[in-house]
């Protein structure tokens, strides 16, 4: 058994300890806003926070997440308020289909934590994951948006 | 509740879990009397079947084209809003299952998503439906009053008795005018007059993407839910010859494995990953069939064949384009090609399916909830009427979701599995091996250009594969297929040729292979816009003339208006030291649209592509913030595929697996996408699409004004732009 801590909750998790976290967070926990999109951490959708890291969880097996801090897109807004990241999202009305964007939100969150006043080349180096509807335009100027309001 | 008809917007995880427990512990969610959608019910009133009204004045408008982040959903309800007169604030939007729209006589007419058609081909039905539901709202409104219904007007949700100044809101007169005989001659507004729709508002479906709320087909949990995966033979027209299943059987989690058509073979399991690693386990077999031999270079040379072949279907004709080659002053030719794609949406396949003795429902992402109704009620062996599809938002279409291949599989597995919910979900790697791909052609043009410089004849012969051939082959005509020439038709509303040419001759000499083609957003026109601009690039330089200024002479006006909008906004001719600009037109999917890029390209041959100024005349804008996006998305699809996008054949099989061999753009490569939308009137053209035909012309015209090399083989990354080299 792994002891998990995921948006502040402790959950006692079973299953083989060999897991991907993202496996563990969708199935077993039911936190779905965590996605899919490749298993390999080229696309980014299953970016999630480890102790304020954002981090593939499609590469982080149940064990090794163990002791760490999860945050997923679920536990970014706080009694229904949404992050200042979630929304300049909002405002600038970024997604398209919306199935990369909790793991855009994840990386951009962090982006603005360890940089608040990123570049665009900060931008660049940051924000790797995958967009297919190509909404990175939006994506760009709605980090614009949330730092300056920093 | 049911969730008989889907609230698209708000379907989350909440409504599921209330909807599975109203439904009395079961999961038959939503098997309701046909015809009796919820709108039925007592508390909600059923204008007609676009419109339902609740008694404190909420607005649900009925939305039959799929959601897939093209933002369709909420234009069509915008188009409805308008002429209903409601109060924007109060709408939410639902989705009509395909079962529902086949008990009502398809009172919902087409659930297809594609080929942009959502708004271009429903705005004059939707707003009818709009414009019905508000006649009779006050019509029921002005029977209250005894008052003639002429003397009364509505707005904001709102009806007003002009004379007596006396109001009353949609909610209150909403019983009373369901009751009522639908008027027969329903005026629509003009345009111009138009408040809701032609304005930017925010999408309908945004906040619950942003805080995981929003349920994707992949996402979906329903009491008592297996997993399933899926492996296909990878070579297509082969088959499964065996698998052991004894070998996996005890591995933790793993309830079945199953063939599959004898195509295919399954792992049930508790959860994704048991099944995953239960089938990566698997020893499986397969025979290979006829194709097993076959390669890119195989197939390369089945097309080269056809660039000279006699027999070629014809598209456009005018004049006598061979003579006037013949007798050219300058013949100028080149041949290009255009590989095979992979959609890629970033949610790869699944379907869930519950099968019952006598019943079959399925929980998707389908571009069409007809025809994955048509393949459930198949694969079930039940007649359609004892089954139904509940369509989940998409996690990108792009045409992949057109198709039901991946619902059939979901209802084969469910079948075995009475009583029990399987939700079937690919891995990315079954997705890219699966995929039905763009199709693969060649071109050869020939053009003919006299002492002046002017072009006076052009051949255009596009060899390789036919989409209809390879999904719908009842739609070819007398074997030819006519979505092959898209932009290149001598007329019409869908793809006219932009150029007057007096000898013109474009024909399509048919080459299959054995890889699957399908409808890849943009479809043909993509690579027919590549053929068509960046040749119409060589021949200006060949006559030594401008590419803006050759094209002037030759283009049609629609056509004309947009490259020049494109032109003026990116500052044609006046490129920054060190900077180039590169042109594209085409006309598709009923708009005009054409883009300028502007790129650098590095003596080591590092390629940047800074910016592009695009211009679309789609008629009637009804949302110009989310045609912005779809713009701006197109150059990412379009520059992906032109940059990246290329998937090869090895022994018959794709031998692309996943982002890693096939990469697409990302954030810092994205160019900055400035968009002139000068929508002229009078027709109504798609968005989703015809731009990704000018993204990747427009770049390659650049590239080849920066370094003087012609790229005619995509995807980019094959070319080397080094100096020198």
């Amino acid at each position: 058994m792994v002891a998990l801590t995921i948006n502040g909750k402790t959950h006692d998790v079973t299953v083989d300890p060999g897991t991907p976290l993202l496996w563990v967070l969708r199935d077993t926990i039911g936190l779905t806003g965590t996605k899919y999109g490749c298993g390999i951490a080229q696309c980014g959708a299953c970016t999630v926070h480890i102790d304020g890291v954002a981090t593939r969880s499609c590469q982080v097996t149940l064990e090794s997440a163990a002791n760490a801090k999860i945050t997923t897109i679920e536990g970014l807004a706080e009694n229904g308020v949404l992050t200042k990241v979630q929304q300049a999202w909002l405002d600038n009305d970024v997604p398209q289909c919306g199935y990369c964007q909790s793991g855009m939100v994840m990386a951009a969150t962090a982006l603005l934590k360890s940089t608040p006043k990123p570049t665009d080349q900060d931008i660049d180096a940051a924000m790797t994951n995958i967009c297919r509807c190509g909404t990175y335009q939006q994506v760009r100027a709605a980090i614009h948006a949330a730092a300056a309001k920093a | 509740m049911t969730l008989n008809a889907t609230p698209v917007a708000t379907l989350n995880r909440r409504t599921l879990l209330v909807a599975a427990a109203a439904a009395g512990g079961g999961f038959s969610l939503g098997f309701g009397l046909p015809g009796s959608g919820p709108a039925r019910a007592n508390q909600v009133r059923e204008i007609n079947a676009w419109v339902v009204i609740h008694p404190d004045d909420k607005v649900v408008i009925r939305v039959a084209r799929s959601e897939m982040g093209q933002g369709t959903l909420t234009g069509l309800a915008q188009l409805v809003a308008e002429e209903l007169e409601c109060d924007w604030t109060k709408i939410s939007t639902e989705y009509p299952t395909p079962g529902q729209n086949v008990a009502r006589n398809r009172v919902w007419r087409n659930f297809s998503t594609g080929g942009s058609r959502g708004i271009r081909e429903s705005h004059e039905y939707v707003r009818q439906g709009g414009a019905a539901a508000r006649m009779m709202l006050i019509q029921a409104a002005a029977a209250d009053w005894k008052v003639p219904a002429s003397e009364c007007a509505a707005a904001n949700s709102v009806i007003t008795h002009k004379p007596s100044g006396r109001t009353v809101t949609f909610g209150k007169v909403a019983a009373a005018a369901a009751t009522l005989e639908p008027p027969k001659d329903i005026p629509l507004k003009d345009p111009k007059d138009w408040k809701i729709a032609g304005k930017a508002v925010k999408r309908l479906d945004t906040l619950d993407k942003l805080t995981g709320k929003q349920l994707y087909g992949s996402d979906l949990r329903l009491p008592n839910m297996l997993t399933a995966t899926v492996k296909a033979c990878p070579v297509p027209g082969g088959k499964l010859k065996s698998f052991d299943a004894a070998k996996v059987e005890k591995m933790p989690g793993v309830k079945r494995v199953m063939a599959l058509d004898g195509i295919a073979v399954a792992v049930v399991a508790d959860t994704y990953w048991s099944a995953h690693s239960a089938l990566a386990a698997l020893p499986v077999e397969w025979d290979a069939g006829p194709n097993a031999s076959v390669s890119s270079a195989t197939i390369a040379a089945m097309l080269k064949e056809g660039l000279d072949a006699d027999q070629a279907f014809v598209g456009n004709k005018t004049g006598d384009a061979k003579g006037a080659i013949a007798s050219a002053a300058k013949k100028v030719e080149a041949v290009y090609s255009y590989p095979f794609q992979n959609h890629a949406t970033m949610e790869p396949m699944n379907a869930t399916a519950l099968y019952m003795a006598d019943k079959c429902e399925v929980w998707c992402p389908t571009q069409n909830g007809e025809a994955a109704l048509a393949a459930a009620a198949e694969a079930a062996e039940l007649p359609v009427a004892k089954c139904d599809v509940h369509k989940m938002l998409l996690g990108g279409g792009f045409g992949r979701r057109g198709r039901s291949d991946y619902v059939r599989q979901a209802v084969l597995i469910a079948k075995q599995m009475p009583g029990t919910p399987v939700k079937l979900i690919w891995s990315r790697e079954e997705d890219m091996a699966q995929c039905q791909f763009h199709p693969i052609t060649q071109c050869k043009l020939v053009g003919a250009l006299d002492a002046k410089g002017d072009l006076v004849g052009l051949h255009m012969r596009i060899s390789g594969q036919s989409i209809l051939a390879s999904l719908l082959p009842q739609n070819l005509q007398n074997g030819m297929d006519p979505v092959t020439f898209q932009g290149l038709n001598p007329g019409g509303a869908e793809g006219m040729f932009g150029y007057n040419i007096p000898n013109l001759l474009i024909d399509h000499a048919m080459r299959n292979p054995h890889i699957v083609a399908g409808f890849w957003r943009g479809v043909n026109l993509n690579h027919n816009a590549i053929y068509v601009e960046c040749f119409m690039d060589e021949l200006a330089h060949a006559a030594g003339q401008d590419p803006l200024e050759f094209r002037r002479k030759l283009l049609k006006p629609k056509h004309l208006a947009v490259l020049n909008a494109a032109a003026e906004k990116a500052g044609y001719g006046k490129a920054p030291p060190g900077r180039f600009h590169g042109l594209a037109q085409i006309m598709g999917f009923g708009s005009y649209v054409a883009a300028c890029a502007e790129v650098s390209v590095s003596d080591a041959g590092v390629l940047k592509i800074h910016r592009i100024a695009a211009a679309t005349d789609c008629g009637v804008a009804v949302n110009p913030a989310q045609i912005e996006r779809q713009v701006a998305g197109s150059f990412v699809y379009g520059l992906s595929a032109a940059l990246y996008g290329e998937c090869t054949v090895k022994d018959g099989a794709i031998e692309q697996t996943n982002f890693d061999s096939y990469n697409v753009l990302r954030m810092d490569e994205m160019p900055h996408v400035e968009t002139v939308l000068m929508p002229s009137g009078g027709f109504w053209g798609g968005v989703g699409e015809p731009t990704i035909g000018v993204a990747a012309p427009a770049v390659l015209n650049a590239i080849f004004a920066a370094t003087g090399k012609r790229v005619r083989s995509l995807p980019l990354m094959n070319a080397n732009l080094k100096r020198g080299a």
